[in-house]
């Protein structure tokens, strides 16, 4: 019966019936449109072309195989100017990665800190929470990065009068400095065991899963992962022998020597993207808080639960469901956001292929790898959301 | 038998004074159990380490009127360098005697916004009033009529170019992103994927990489001796860039939808665009108000990213004005500046949007 409507009704050699047939419209409709879009395709590329040829620019990637010839302030890999396109690029991508690695984690944890604080019943702290969240959401965060950037070069005095937070570290104008431990084998003895660690609360969850549904015994799952993820590695550096050297930083001539140092400008960046992103987050888990409704934890009260386990078992993987997608899209929004890296000088990914582009002139190529490495981050990113999303999806009859 | 009765009404007790009234107030919203109390103490304690430096940084010990040598004497704040640098700051490199073409420009728009801002005056009047009023703005800030100096679009700058690129990102963007939005609810599956793929592609990207294709790719697009100038090339990266979120926002407003809304409208015969335009999109972009404020916002400060390609925005001529030497080294104060004017504009936006969602859904009942 789908073919009596539209066009069979009248006789089929009528033209304008021809025409007012949905069908034949939908795809008239399409070829116009796909028409358009190859046509302005062809355009565009066909002028590209021109200009490429008339102005002698080099096309495609071979330029990745020259000798970069800049320098990269920090860097995670070995680099020098005598390497490789591909190695510079490599090292803005690391950069990036970097500073959205630890950004994103300080921002959960801020935002979640903020978040709570703004549903508080204490009525100072929830004013100041949302003091906070207005003012950080407000400002635009290249201008948050700005007075960072200038916080560490005008504000902080020189490496001679630096601030002395605590004993071995250090704020002042190259940044914050301070101690680390001196390297040692027991370290990496350290790292095995904090992994075999992780292998065995894995583990061990799912055996306490097994036995509690078997048999209705629950055990002690949390204090004792806690117990084996610090105990292992503590085993393993006393077994390592204990060392304690630390390399603490000291001030020789006109800067710091010894200890780690934090560049200003990746500190102005990650306290940017921090102050600002957390502001957002703090909004994502107050709604998520206060999408689980107040009766949901009165029936968990009255069953007996206790107030820890409420909240493990009823309101968190409820406000979860809620926070985690907008989570999600911020902490992309974070990974983006850092690429304004470039105004305040971090080689983030954006300003090596910026400063590539301005040598080599190869425009198109240089854009088009920004685009396609941040439409990966968010495409992979995606992809993990939706698999999660379903994971976690309330299960309907 | 005598029933006892009582006739005189009982005393009337207050409640004591510790639970109403400030003691009371205080009791339960600040000292509420010892982890309240602790953290009231702990907050009122770095109140009073970091406010009074900072009032006496920022109010008594500082300057307003100065000079830049004067400055470097003072311990205080230095505000000398905003009203020194004013004119630089609001309009960058329009020329010195007709700055007040873009400044009128300015005072139109605020008047117009102002205007706007009651909802009893929304009629088609004022829609012929905004297109007036945008083409005289034009007119003001481009000149060459009536006597009015040409001034060429390099030479805008300052607080205009802001407004400029704002206003006219969120207004194209808006009817782009429903479009969008539309298309990729469609059924044409052409269509669909068009959409689908311009949103998601735009989306992943940062908007900074976009303002680098325009600056930089761009003109190898265009036909020999074919150049468009950069702000409207800038202009056009927002907009696409705008337009790919807002058109996210609308398809939620546009799922918000049930389905009889659609079927009601095909039974009384309403054609594809009648049906959006007086069924669908009048409840869909309601619903989706909160939101897509939240989109605007998110433009208007993201409009401060063209810096990086070197357009002088509000914030681009304040940094320049940073590296004139005898302005060296008052960042904190030109950045506050810039900051409470993008502040005060979201924010007024943010509550704009929250009065008029009140107003919309009361209309309902």
């Amino acid at each position: 019966m789908k073919e009596n409507t539209g066009a069979s009704t009248r006789t089929p050699s009528d033209k304008v019936a021809f025409l007012y047939d949905p069908r034949i419209r939908s795809i008239l409709y399409q070829l116009s449109v796909l028409a358009m879009v190859g046509l302005l395709g062809y355009y565009l590329i066909s002028n590209t072309h021109a200009n490429l040829e008339r102005q002698a620019i080099a096309t495609g990637f071979g330029f990745l195989q020259k000798e970069a010839a800049f320098e990269i302030g920090e860097s995670l890999i070995s680099y020098s100017a005598a390497d490789r396109y591909a190695r510079a690029l490599m090292v803005g991508v690391l950069n990036t990665l970097l500073v959205s690695f630890i950004g994103i984690i300080l921002t959960v944890i801020l935002g979640t800190l903020i978040g709570v604080a703004r549903l508080s019943a204490n009525w100072l702290v929830s004013r100041m929470a949302a003091v906070y969240i207005e003012v950080f959401q407000d400002i635009p965060i290249l201008l948050q990065l700005f007075f960072w950037y200038a916080f560490f070069y005008e504000i902080l005095p020189m490496p001679r009068q630096a601030l002395s937070l605590f004993t071995g570290v250090f704020l002042c104008n190259r940044g914050l400095v301070f101690a680390v431990p001196e390297f040692h084998p027991a370290h990496i003895y350290m790292a095995i065991a904090f992994v075999a660690g992780c292998l065995s609360v894995y583990f061990l969850r799912r055996w306490a899963r097994k036995r509690q549904a078997d048999t209705g015994m629950t055990f002690p799952v949390f204090s004792v992962s806690v117990g084996i993820l610090i105990l292992l590695p503590l085993l393993a550096w006393l077994a390592g022998g204990a060392p304690t050297t630390m390399s603490v930083p000291e001030l020789k001539g006109f800067n710091f020597q010894g200890g780690l140092n934090v560049s200003p400008e990746f500190s102005a960046l990650l306290l940017g993207l921090v102050f600002y992103t957390a502001a957002f987050v703090a909004e994502v888990v107050r709604a998520g808080i206060q999408s689980v409704s107040k009766g949901q934890r009165e029936a968990a009260m009255s069953i007996g639960l206790r107030p820890n386990r409420v909240l493990q078992l009823v309101i968190l993987p409820q406000a979860l469901r809620v926070i985690i997608p907008p989570l999600t899209s911020q902490m992309l929004s974070l990974t983006k956001n850092s690429s304004l890296a470039v105004a305040i000088g971090y080689p983030d990914f954006v300003s090596v292929a910026g400063t590539a582009i301005n040598q080599t002139g190869q425009a198109i190529e240089g854009v088009g790898m920004i685009m396609l490495v941040y439409l990966f981050f968010s495409l992979s990113t995606s992809a993990f959301m939706n698999w999660y999303n379903k994971k976690i999806a309330i299960v309907e009859r | 038998m005598e029933a006892y009765v009582q006739k005189k009404s009982a005393e009337e007790l207050k409640p004591p004074l510790t639970s109403v009234g400030v003691i009371g107030w205080v009791r339960s919203n600040l000292f509420k159990g010892w982890f309240s109390s602790l953290l009231t103490l702990i907050i009122v304690y770095c109140l009073w380490v970091i406010v009074p430096p900072l009032i006496r940084w920022a109010f008594i010990d500082s300057l307003w009127l100065s000079t830049g040598a004067e400055c470097q004497q003072s311990d205080g704040a230095c505000w000398s360098i905003i009203p020194a640098n004013i004119r630089f700051i609001a309009f960058g490199f329009y020329p010195y005697d007709e700055q007040w073409r873009p400044f009128a420009a300015m005072a139109l728009l605020v008047a117009l916004l102002f205007y706007s801002r009651n909802r009893n005056h929304w009629k088609k009047s004022l829609a012929y009033a905004w297109i007036l009023g945008l083409f005289l703005m034009g007119l003001l800030m481009k000149g060459g009529l009536f006597g009015l100096i040409p001034v060429e679009t390099t030479q805008w700058g300052g607080l205009p170019l802001t407004l400029t690129l704002s206003i006219f990102g969120l207004t194209a963007a808006y009817p782009l992103g429903i479009a969008f939005a539309l298309g990729r609810r469609s059924k044409m599956p052409t269509i669909k994927m068009l959409c689908i793929v311009y949103i998601e592609l735009i989306r992943g990207v940062p908007l900074i990489s976009l303002l680098f294709m325009s600056s930089v790719v761009f003109p190898l697009f265009l036909p020999e001796g074919v150049t468009i100038n950069k702000i409207i090339r800038a202009q056009v990266a927002i907009i696409l860039f705008t337009a790919a979120y807002i058109a996210e926002v609308v398809r939620g407003g546009l799922q918000a939808i049930s389905r009889g809304q659609y079927e009601a409208a095909d039974s009384i015969g309403l054609s594809y665009y009648l049906t959006m335009r007086l069924i669908i999109l009048p409840q869909a972009l309601k619903i989706v108000i909160p939101p897509s404020v939240q989109q605007l916002i998110s433009a208007f400060k993201d409009t401060s990213l063209v810096v990086i390609i070197a357009l002088f925005d509000v914030l681009r001529t304040t940094q320049t004005v940073l590296s004139d030497p005898k302005w060296m080294g008052f960042s904190a104060e030109a950045y506050i500046f810039v900051a409470l004017i993008y502040f005060l504009c979201c924010f007024f936006m943010a509550n704009y949007s929250r009065k008029l969602e009140k107003e919309l859904s009361t209309e309902e009942h």
